[in-house]
């Protein structure tokens, strides 16, 4: 089937979209869905598509937010609800974890929870410390949830489709860098990435980088320097934090014995944390170097230009933790 | 006695109702036993007696596919919406025939083959998830309405607030039941409200006020509950204030204090159950019998269920990782 070269921004409101032409249970509801056409514009015309009963505006109240979105599903629909930014989803926290991610097994299996929750995450641009949060890490503490973050717009668009069709709470990040970047997107229709599965986003043979979100365009650039210097980089986007794809990066490290960990959240209790754990645990003998870390420095984000790039991870942190392990 | 009371329910139904009001004082008494005597385990048990007017003249107003969801204090609402007490029974000693399987305990009795969502222990948190119910009813034209029971200590936090507000936006066919039984824990309404007629909430949300009743008159919770669920039916979201009085403490580790003696001997001169039975009497001056009956089948059940529950097997290695996802 054909492909588009579309933004991000557009292969997530294609595969809304066309999940809701699909299927009638499918619906959104959050902050600004409908007459603002979305924050991010993710559901630009969907009110006049769909009109005022499958594209719900709310109230500033993320507690109700995502608790209805569980109660919707729980009875039967598949709500699509969206956090304006992931800053907010700490107001719904307990309505996420101890409500969606819990209700079907203390229950014992008697209703499912289908839902999708949208949040848009990253930071930069000086948007200061509380809105400066990539806490992807900390929601996938919980086990009862699945949580996706997309790199490009092709893996957003197949992402998303799976996260909607899926019988299971989702927490859905997109990362607000990546909206406007373009790439090629299948238009096809039932064009679905599976839950879990990660991806090698560049082959290589010396060093397995992993990461997520926006660690992946960093780690892709790093990857590229590198390999004027010789040296050839392994990048994988694991794209579920959970569930995590481990088999693919062990089977990467296996073949680099060498790892470093790509994110853009914070160093303590981190997703780089988990995959060091992992590998320590299971790739012991494989393993040639320690494995290393690349994230955001442990402090809250500043306002001021010049500070605030300092505490963010790029390409040339990157390149530097590569080097130290070599 | 109104002649609404007359007209719209059977002798057979009352009695039905007496009946499920014995049931539900037989069970908690017969739980409290079997805690005291360490065969219902953990730290979390809250019983429902004295408010059983509340529960089963509310839930009387519901078509069978009307929604009930509650807190915590949940055995009695199951009960009154028609779960078997043995499956009940066997949840509470944490047996994999249990309602919830045995992972759920006390606190987490759900029943959906009745339409009972379960009782929550994060107070307030169930609200939304009301709401949600309540929007697939809508969403799907179902023509069903929401029950959700709401503890006086839960108006104070931000669920009640958030939940009741997008109801009201929304026109959800939800009704509010604030159970008042006059303590959060221990903290008594008055100190912990700014306004301690709780029923006066509703004029913040534009919402359907159908103020206080008498909780412990299953008559005067009836009618006013079968005119609030008609309304949320027709209209929109409604709100009761039902001043009720549990007998036992917050929790089972929770002792009564002296103060509450006196108050409690106040209230149990109006014991739900004495009141409903004067008034069957009254009504019906040849129901002696038909009482008798109810005792000793109300003795029955519980003693049946017990050994159903003793007789279960407990819930496997399997059971502990199963339904965790869907």
């Amino acid at each position: 089937m054909a492909e588009r070269n579309i933004p991000m921004r557009e292969a997530l409101r294609a595969a809304l979209r066309e999940e809701m032409i699909r299927d009638e249970r499918v619906f959104v509801m959050g902050q600004e869905v409908g007459a603002w056409e979305g924050t991010h514009k993710v559901t630009r015309g969907f009110l006049d598509e769909f009109g005022a009963r499958r594209v719900r505006d709310t109230p500033i109240s993320e507690m109700a937010i995502v608790g209805a979105a569980v109660g919707a599903a729980m009875a039967g629909l598949r709500p699509v609800a969206e956090i304006m930014t992931i800053n907010f989803a700490f107001l719904a926290f307990d309505a996420l974890i101890n409500h969606a991610a819990k209700a079907r097994y203390m229950f014992d299996g008697q209703f499912k929870v289908p839902m999708v929750l949208r949040a848009a995450t990253g930071w930069g641009n000086q948007a200061t410390a509380t809105h400066s949060h990539t806490p992807e890490p900390i929601f996938a503490h919980f086990p009862g949830l699945y949580l996706g973050c997309p790199s490009t717009p092709a893996d957003a668009k197949g992402m998303l489709k799976a996260a909607i069709r899926d019988d299971n709470p989702v927490l859905f990040t997109e990362v607000i860098a990546l909206y406007p970047k373009p790439g090629l997107v299948p238009d096809d229709p039932d064009f679905v990435l599976p839950i879990g599965k990660g991806d090698i986003k560049r082959a290589g043979k010396d060093v397995t980088i992993v990461s997520y979100g926006r660690g992946v365009e960093w780690s892709l650039e790093a990857a590229e320097i590198l390999a004027r210097e010789g040296v050839s980089c392994e990048v994988i986007d694991v794209r579920w934090l959970r569930p995590l794809d481990l088999p693919l990066i062990f089977e990467s490290f296996k073949k680099t014995n060498r790892c470093v960990v790509v994110e853009e959240s914070l160093p303590f209790y981190s997703f780089g944390s988990e995959i060091a754990a992992q590998l320590q645990e299971h790739m012991f003998d494989y393993m040639d170097a320690p494995i290393k870390r690349v994230s955001a420095m442990d402090v809250p984000l500043p306002y001021a230009k010049e500070i605030e790039l300092m505490a963010l991870p790029d390409a040339h942190k990157v390149v530097a933790a590569v080097k130290e392990i070599l | 006695m109104s002649e609404l009371t007359k007209t719209t329910l059977t002798r057979a139904e009352l009695v039905e109702a007496y009946h499920q009001m014995v049931l539900i004082r037989r069970f908690e008494e017969k739980c409290k036993e079997l805690y005291n005597a360490r065969k219902i385990g953990g730290v979390y048990m809250h019983l429902y007696s004295g408010q059983e007017a509340t529960g089963v003249g509310a839930v009387k107003a519901l078509k069978p596919t009307d929604h009930v969801i509650t807190s915590y204090r949940d055995h009695g609402i199951a009960i009154a919406k028609g779960s078997d007490v043995k499956r009940l029974m066997a949840e509470m000693l944490g047996k994999r025939t249990g309602v919830s399987g045995g992972k759920g305990g006390s606190m987490h009795l759900a029943d959906v083959s009745v339409r009972m969502w379960g009782g929550y222990a994060i107070v307030g948190g169930h609200l939304p998830l009301a709401a949600g119910i309540a929007l697939k009813s809508k969403y799907s034209n179902d023509g069903d309405v929401v029950l959700c029971f709401v503890g006086d200590g839960a108006t104070n936090n931000g669920y009640f607030h958030e939940a009741l507000n997008l109801s009201a936006v929304w026109d959800l066919p939800v009704v509010w039941l604030i159970e008042n039984n006059l303590y959060g824990m221990g903290t008594p309404v008055e100190v912990a409200s700014g306004q301690p007629e709780l029923h006066k909430r509703a004029i913040a949300y534009g919402m359907q006020d159908f103020g206080r009743v008498d909780g412990m008159d299953f008559f005067a919770v009836y009618e006013v509950a079968q005119q609030a669920v008609e309304y949320a039916r027709t209209t929109g979201p409604a709100l009761i204030e039902a001043i009720t009085y549990r007998y036992e403490g917050h929790g089972v580790s929770d002792r009564i204090y002296m103060k509450r003696v006196e108050e409690m001997r106040a209230y149990q001169q109006r014991d739900p159950l004495l009141i409903m039975e004067k008034k069957l009497r009254e009504l019906f001056p040849d129901i002696a019998p038909e009482l008798a009956q109810v005792e000793s089948a109300a003795a029955a059940a519980i003693e049946e269920a017990v050994r159903f529950a003793e007789e279960s097997p407990v819930p496997t290695a399997e059971d502990l990782v199963r339904n965790v996802y869907a």
